[in-house]
């Protein structure tokens, strides 16, 4: 899907008056050098407050041949391709009610835009919660989790975003606004877009609502450190917790080049029936040590994007494999890291899904030891995908900066193979969107 | 009754298969997987679903994603509609057939090719029966979660089409959820993977929408499961309550208690009275019975179920009996597993209606439904996963009695448009298929419908898979999205708009 698009009919200041006469005055400002994505400028960035603003404004750009990039909080907006144009940034702040939470029915409807932190809050106050742990929650948003599909190690008990989101209202780059799932959690009527839409990097619609099913929150929490000795006893002790009757939240492995690996078990219950897990874990696990851990350890994943010293350059990827091969894939990692002298780290939960962060001295070193961790992973039916440092303007309330391995310079494809229903994927991006308004470039296989 | 289907198919005017592409059929299948004589291809004219009948034109029984493949091929090249069929245990007419198309039937592709306890993953081809996963590997403790009430008959490529449910989808989801990559023959005949072992492959997620998709996008041929661990410890138990409103109003303190049972069933009088009357669970005699089943870590569950029964309790429930056994569970569920096929013993006829609402409404609208049913006269069975608000209302009638149909399929419909205004849908786990493909219309509007559509458009450009169910009105792909265009059928009278 690499068509070159035509040059916008409408440019400049002449542009910004027609986006103003659309979407309001104060929802349209000239971009700065901050928004730039992937290292394109965008011209202008324009924040509807309605459905039926983002409605008018995408049919618009459609039109007039300008690209839209939809934004939340920007956290993640440096994931995927750099767009092969970016001329409006729609910003999805301005939709960030909480528009219904039906506490006994166990589901709340949002605006895209509100941050998973400010949900989480409203739903704490009836003692729920939506059960997944994405990055940055103060700053991530509703649409942003969402176009990303980003979860953490909570996946593992209650689901991905796939499995929690019920409804959603997707707009459309020819201006229709259309609902699909609904409010309750049961339903087959038509077929599940939100699905369709999670994981899709905004190219096929801009998601402006989403309905969630909803999860009690735990009566209380643990967190368990274990000690396996080297690779081949973490990997056991993964697949036999997994392969157990005893239920965990949340398991993530955390390695770190020549240190000796720790497993942390996320358990949830009450507190007789904590103590009575942490009791048959420790005596199923004799003679492992085992000892408590703070809730702070499953903030490891998003650590992985700390700003290396001074002079040395750091990557960041996800990769999904089986369970049973996860420390496989941290033996390759350290093999080929040791071969350029670079450090590691990784981040692996109990569901296959894990994060790496490579430091090297020279940025393309970096780049090439993915390419060959890829090249791995995926022959054994995996995958990985890169997921950059934020970008720089919103980096520093995020991560404090930090110089990234990846630039134009050292060019990765950011997703990997696609498989053989590429084709499909491309004929179902020209359903949606024929024109590619919508992130041009950024999806897999340039959609 | 029976009915003729309404829509038309976009190829239509195919006026059936040409000897010459039997011929090619037969060559593709051999003489036992080509069905064409009137007689054999009757047991296919219907599904679950039986008020719906349609002769297809021939029946090929697949041993192989190979034959899929071939006659798909086919298919697409001579523009002739395709229908997918597993054990046909479907009750929204799903696998219901094309006049002009033909039946493929799946029953035979019944192995299971691959069990992987390290990784919990299953492979298994679309014919095998959904209990028949389970029986594989629950000697090793593992369970394979969606348990439809006909799991011991149906396929898991039904299961697929539908994205079914069952009892215990209120705490480990749906078919959906447990369906993790899929070998899928296109419409076109291609071959493509969606989904893969392994979560999150990069792309968009057509597995996420293949599944429940109601076979309109092409047939699975080879379906990579997911398969969950049995809980330490489960305890089930049943609470009896004057009606059904205590026994809701204790399933709202439940959750609000933020237990999180497996699953939430209820039953009202009459259905308990018909399954008690087939099956003997031996359950009390009352107007609301409340099923609820707890699992996780024994100390967890032991603690969790204390509280679920004092709630019970404190809602007005006058009788609490706890399984004990692996047997008293097994007989428990039996009872409420059988009560859609106990109610023939108490009623010639009736009409199995799948709705949802949000959890909360059930109080008004069983106080609703028992007013429809008293201007009907016709008596209603009630039978709900109370957990989930999914209501299976079972509309009694007698079909020698003239009018009754009518006046029961009219009830049916009725209970359904409650649900829509209730911010509930339509089907919470049977399909729309072609019983409620008008009801689409009412539950979303144009545009919703029409976007649904172009994912049909990416998969099935000229609607070659089942393509009479689900949508009231199919989309011409190629078409712009937007202004409403009258299809050509309509504006020469021959089809109508709903």
């Amino acid at each position: 899907m690499s068509t070159q698009t035509a040059p916008p009919l409408l440019s400049g200041p002449e542009l910004g008056e027609r986006l103003r006469a659309l979407a309001g005055v104060d929802a349209v400002r000239p971009a700065a050098a901050g928004d730039a994505i992937g290292g394109v400028s965008a011209q202008w960035v324009v924040e509807p407050h309605s459905d039926r603003d983002a409605a008018s404004l995408l049919r618009f750009a459609t039109e007039a041949g300008l690209s839209v990039i939809p934004r939340g909080g920007g956290s993640k907006l440096s994931w995927g391709n750099p767009p092969q144009r970016a001329d409006l940034l729609l910003c999805t702040l301005g939709l960030h009610r909480i528009v219904e939470h039906t506490w006994a029915d166990m589901t709340v409807t949002v605006e895209a835009g509100c941050t998973i932190a400010e949900l989480q809050r409203a739903l704490a106050k009836h003692r729920q919660r939506l059960a997944v742990d994405p990055l940055w929650p103060e700053r991530a948003t509703v649409g942003g989790i969402l176009s990303t599909n980003d979860t953490g190690a909570l996946r593992l008990s209650y689901g991905g975003l796939r499995d929690l989101v019920i409804g959603l209202t997707l707009v459309l780059p020819d201006g229709t606004i259309a609902k699909s799932g609904g409010k309750v959690v049961k339903n087959v009527a038509g077929y599940d877009l939100p699905k369709l839409a999670t994981g899709a990097l905004g190219t096929l619609g801009v998601i402006t609502q989403a309905i969630f099913r909803v999860h009690p929150l735990p009566a209380g929490t643990q967190t368990l450190q274990l000690q396996p000795a080297g690779l081949p006893g973490m990997q056991r002790t993964i697949l036999d917790l997994l392969n157990s009757d005893l239920p965990c939240a949340q398991m993530q492995a955390c390695l770190t080049s020549g240190a000796a690996p720790a497993l942390y078990l996320g358990l949830e219950g009450t507190a007789a029936g904590l103590a009575a897990q942490e009791k048959t874990i420790r005596e199923r696990m004799q003679p492992m040590p085992l000892s408590f851990a703070t809730a702070e350890v499953w903030r490891a994943r998003q650590d992985l994007w700390t700003p290396p010293k001074e002079g040395v350059y750091a990557a960041v990827a996800k990769l999904s494999v089986l369970p049973s091969k996860l420390m496989e894939v941290a033996a390759a990692l350290d093999r080929l890291a040791q071969a350029r002298q670079a450090q590691w780290r990784a981040v692996l939960q109990g569901t296959g899904i894990g994060w790496l962060r490579v430091e090297a001295a020279e940025p393309a070193s970096a780049v090439e030891l993915f390419r060959e961790m890829r090249t791995a992973i995926e022959s054994g039916g995996g995958s990985l995908t890169i997921a950059p440092l934020p970008p720089r303007s919103v980096a520093a309330e995020l991560v404090n900066g930090g110089a990234t391995a990846l630039s134009a310079e050292n060019a990765i494809d950011f997703w990997g193979g696609a498989g053989d229903a590429l084709p499909l994927m491309a004929a179902v991006k020209r359903q949606f969107d024929p024109q590619r308004t919508l992130n041009p470039g950024r999806f897999v296989g340039g959609i | 009754m029976t009915q003729q289907p309404s829509n038309l198919s976009a190829t239509s005017a195919a006026a059936g298969v040409s000897p010459a592409v039997l011929a090619e059929l037969r060559s593709i299948m051999g003489e036992r997987g080509l069905l064409t004589a009137p007689v054999d291809l009757r047991t296919y004219e219907c599904d679950g679903l039986t008020n719906f009948r349609v002769m297809p034109q021939a029946v090929v029984l697949a041993e192989s994603a190979a034959q899929v493949q071939a006659v798909v091929r086919l298919c697409h090249r001579e523009r002739i509609p395709f229908v997918a069929r597993g054990a046909g245990t479907g009750l929204s007419g799903g696998a219901l057939p094309v006049a002009d198309g033909i039946v493929i039937s799946l029953t035979r592709m019944n192995r299971i090719l691959e069990v992987d306890l390290e990784n919990a993953r299953v492979v298994v081809e679309p014919g095998v029966i959904n209990a028949d996963v389970t029986s594989r590997i629950a000697a090793a403790g593992f369970f394979y979660a969606p348990d439809p009430s006909s799991q011991s008959v149906c396929t898991v490529g039904g299961n697929v089409a539908e994205n079914s449910g069952g009892l215990h989808c209120l705490k480990y989801g749906f078919t959906t959820t447990h369906v993790v990559g899929l070998e899928v023959i296109l419409p076109d005949g291609q071959l493509v993977h969606l989904g893969g072992s392994a979560l999150d492959p990069p792309g968009y997620d057509l597995l996420g929408v293949f599944v429940g998709s109601e076979g309109t996008l092409g047939i699975a041929t080879r379906i990579t499961l997911r398969i969950v661990k049995r809980a330490q410890c489960v305890q089930t138990l049943l609470a009896a309550f004057n009606g059904t409103n205590d026994a809701g109003a204790a399933v709202s303190a439940i959750i609000a208690a933020g237990l999180y049972p497996a699953a939430m069933e209820m039953m009202d009088r009459l259905a308990i009275e018909a399954s008690e009357a087939a099956v003997h669970a031996n359950y009390p005699p009352c107007g609301g019975l409340l099923l609820v089943e707890m699992d996780g870590a024994t100390a967890e569950v032991e603690a969790n179920v204390e509280q679920v029964e004092a709630l019970c309790r404190s809602h007005g429930a006058w009788e609490i009996r706890r399984a004990k056994t692996a047997a008293e569970r097994t007989l428990i569920w039996k009872g409420r597993k059988a009560a859609f096929a106990a109610m023939g013993r108490i009623s010639p006829d009736y009409i199995v209606q799948d709705g949802v609402i949000p959890r909360t409404r059930l109080p008004e609208i069983m106080d609703e439904i028992a007013t429809l049913s008293d201007e009907a006269g016709l008596r209603v069975a009630n039978v709900f996963h109370a957990g989930d608000g999914n209501l299976h209302p079972l509309v009694l009638y007698d079909a020698r009695v003239p009018g009754q149909e009518a006046a029961a399929e009219r009830l049916a419909s009725r209970i359904l448009e409650l649900c829509i205004e209730k911010g509930g849908s339509i089907t919470g786990e049977h399909g729309v298929g072609e019983e409620k493909k008008f009801m689409m219309s009412k539950m979303f509007a144009e545009p919703d419908l029409e976007t649904m559509q172009r994912v049909r458009c990416a998969f099935d450009p000229l609607h070659l898979s089942n393509p009479t169910k689900i949508f009231p009105r199919p989309r011409l792909c190629g078409e712009k999205g937007g202004k409403y265009a009258p299809h050509p059928l309509e504006t020469a009278g021959v089809a109508e708009r709903f």
